[in-house]
């Protein structure tokens, strides 16, 4: 766990003391959120989801260096994977301890279907594969409607069963030692115990044989397989662990909305997750959670201060806050490549490698 | 066998759009080996400026005549697309030509978002439709139809793409073009100004993308932000089909896909009907009497139909039809 903690290598009981703070912090922040509304507490959930999704697609663009842009296919695989296990929809409701791993296992399965015919070709090649696979899923669950109703089409699928494990419901509101704690606030816990969980792998993976395999390829992929690297195994284990990280996030997002459809699974939040990673650093743990939260929280922001702001001025909005967003993400993209290609928090590998080559 | 004839003439307008469309992915990519995916939107760019110009002449009812009306759409659309194409070049891709392959990828995605949402706000959120100022006589051969457009984007494809032919192979700076996509620090020796002929290069893809992208409005009669996308990613399934890199790879994989796509969209349904199969039809004779039909995938699947013939290329003949260079570099 130590590790985790970059900073504080010089004084160990400063890192304690910070890791002891943050970790209160943590502990105190939904509460904290709750009197601002639940609502904030929901977009902290999602903000970690996206942390959870931006972790998985570190691993692929940012150890490895594919760039993958259809990612949010595999998150909708485990997403509809959890909905079709845990509804009415086909009267079918099994755990989610079930369900969990089948969609991890079936985004799997996807992933290494997608990787298996490509990851032998160039990288942008990759890049244009995964985004025609994230069109062709999401086709999929428009039209999968007819003649055999299996995903619903654009209507999508409610009433999704929550987090169940015996008898303690993770939907309900309870009253724990005189505190009321609301679904969204259990959420908020098994998240982060989630999200702390994926994090140490994902550290011990970067520094494992396998992680370093990764970096290797990344580096120089002819270099990686003269030095005995299987590289297209290796490639396509990264993007098979990549996926079913998604496949895990898309179950759990399915559990919390507690509704789903097509919508939530289109490009826009393939190139949103591509940005976390792009903005807080490719290939950095914590740059990457970084980078979720932040743009995670800054639309939510933008939604509470442009409106307001521009109907104050001009009394009516002239611009969209979606816009707005999006206008900010394509601005992250190209300005982080031009002028920090490393990231808002590099890691040290990827700083090195990504500066200009010099001549 | 009318279906067969009309699906083949919507392929083939299609299809020419596409390998206009293509030509621009082709260029870049035979010269710097970008894949520059702002070039669907380029082509959107295009079909808005187009349409708002052609809409505010209609509306200004000063008695032009409609030919009139649509060459000046074309008119501003082009130097607005080649402005675009060349500010592009030179903000996202020139600080990046040597930095890591990913970097200018993730500017491109970057840069696309910006134009989309950039259109968005200029010109419209809804869709915009294109204003019916001529008319558009629908012609019969042997059982099936074609519109005086398909006639006109056809044509009009066939133009565009020998007077492209002509610029690389009979101009001085088609010469600097093709020797930069041989090899640009040789061709750089050799005095040929490499960032000028990479500025052209862009220039010239968005100026076709700008002609692509009035040909799909009035095909489609409408324009919409978030057109480009999808047009753009089949045009590079296109030029992937044809042998990236290759012009005549780009045409022939244009038209190909276009037909491709039509002939799929048109006999999907009855290929996956499952009462045509007579020994499931006997399975579920319920459904299938009185004419009934099973349809596992409709032509709502035609968009699917591009990133198919994508991964089969990709996976049976990565360098293409046309192809000859075979590259794995990642």
């Amino acid at each position: 766990m130590m590790r985790l903690f970059q900073g504080g290598k010089d004084s160990p009981v400063a890192a304690r003391a910070a890791i002891l703070l943050v970790g209160l912090a943590l502990l105190v922040l939904p509460f904290a959120l709750a009197q601002a509304g639940t609502a904030w507490v929901r977009i902290t959930n999602l903000a970690i989801l996206f942390a959870l999704l931006a972790l998985g697609l570190n691993i692929v663009v940012g150890f490895a260096g594919l760039l993958d842009l259809g990612y949010i296919a595999f998150y909708g695989v485990g997403a509809y994977c959890y909905a079709l296990l845990a509804s009415p929809h086909f009267g079918l409701h099994l755990p989610f301890w079930v369900i969990l791993p089948i969609g991890a296992a079936l985004a799997c399965l996807f992933g290494v279907l997608l990787g298996a015919p490509t990851l032998k070709l160039r990288g942008d090649y990759l890049a244009i594969v995964t985004l025609g696979f994230g069109e062709i899923i999401r086709i999929l669950l428009n039209n999968l409607a007819q003649p055999i109703n299996i995903t619903n089409g654009p209507q999508g699928i409610t009433l999704i069963d929550p987090f169940r494990i015996a008898g303690f419901d993770f939907s309900k509101p309870e009253r724990w030692f005189g505190l009321m704690v609301s679904g969204p606030i259990k959420y908020y816990y098994l998240l982060l115990v989630v999200l702390i969980v994926v994090m140490v792998v994902n550290v011990r993976l970067q520094d494992s044989r396998i992680g370093r395999a990764w970096v290797a390829i990344r580096e120089d992929e002819t270099a990686a397989q003269a030095m005995g690297i299987n590289t297209r195994n290796v490639k396509l284990l990264a993007f098979a662990m990549g996926a079913s990280f998604g496949g895990i996030a898309g179950g759990m997002f399915a559990a919390m909305q507690s509704f789903i459809s097509p919508e939530s699974f289109v490009l826009v939040e393939s190139i949103m997750v591509l940005a976390m990673v792009v903005l807080g650093g490719m290939g950095n743990i914590w740059g990457v959670v970084l980078g979720a939260v932040l743009l995670s929280f800054v639309p939510e922001l933008l939604r509470y201060t442009v409106e307001p702001m521009q109907k104050a001025i001009f009394g009516r909005t002239l611009v969209d806050p979606e816009v707005i967003r999006m206008l900010l993400f394509g601005l992250a993209l190209v300005l982080m490549m031009l002028y920090r290609p490393a990231g808002l928090w590099p890691s040290r590998t990827r700083r090195r490698e990504l500066a200009p080559a010099k001549r | 066998m009318d279906i067969f004839l009309q699906q083949l003439i919507n392929g083939l307008t299609l299809g020419s759009v596409y390998a206009i469309v293509a030509l621009g992915y082709t260029m870049v990519y035979g010269i710097i080996q970008l894949i520059n995916f702002a070039h669907g939107e380029v082509v959107m760019v295009g079909a808005m400026v187009a349409l708002t110009v052609i809409s505010a002449l209609t509306g200004a009812q000063i008695g032009l005549p409609p030919v009139v009306i649509v060459l000046a759409g074309i008119a501003c659309a082009v130097p607005a697309c080649m402005a675009i194409g060349y500010g592009m070049e030179r903000i996202a891709y020139r600080p990046l030509r040597k930095a890591p392959r990913l970097a200018p990828l993730i500017t491109a995605i970057g840069i696309s978002i910006i134009l989309q949402h950039v259109a968005l706000l200029v010109f419209s959120r809804n869709p915009l439709s294109f204003p019916q100022i001529m008319p558009n006589p629908v012609f019969e051969i042997a059982g099936a139809h074609i519109s005086a457009v398909q006639i006109a984007i056809i044509g009009g494809s066939v133009v565009v793409m020998a007077g492209l032919t002509f610029l690389v192979y009979r101009t001085r700076l088609g010469i600097a073009m093709r020797a930069t996509s041989e090899n640009v620090q040789v061709a750089g020796l050799m005095g040929v100004n490499i960032d000028r002929v990479i500025s052209s290069t862009f220039v010239i893809g968005a100026a076709l993308a700008a002609i692509a992208g009035v040909m799909i409005g009035t095909y489609y009669g409408i324009a919409h932000y978030t057109m480009g996308a999808m047009l753009g990613l089949k045009a590079f399934s296109a030029a992937v089909l044809g042998g990236i890199g290759n012009l005549a790879g780009a045409m022939l994989g244009g038209v190909l896909l276009g037909v491709v796509e039509a002939m799929g969209a048109g006999y999907i349904g009855e290929f996956t009907d499952l009462c045509q199969a007579p020994w499931i039809a006997g399975l579920m004779t319920e459904r299938c009497a009185d004419g009934g039909n099973f349809v596992l995938f409709g032509s709502n699947y035609q968009d699917v139909f591009a990133f198919l013939v994508l991964i089969a290329v990709l996976v049976f003949r990565p360098s293409g039809l046309l192809g000859e260079r075979v590259s794995d570099r990642a």
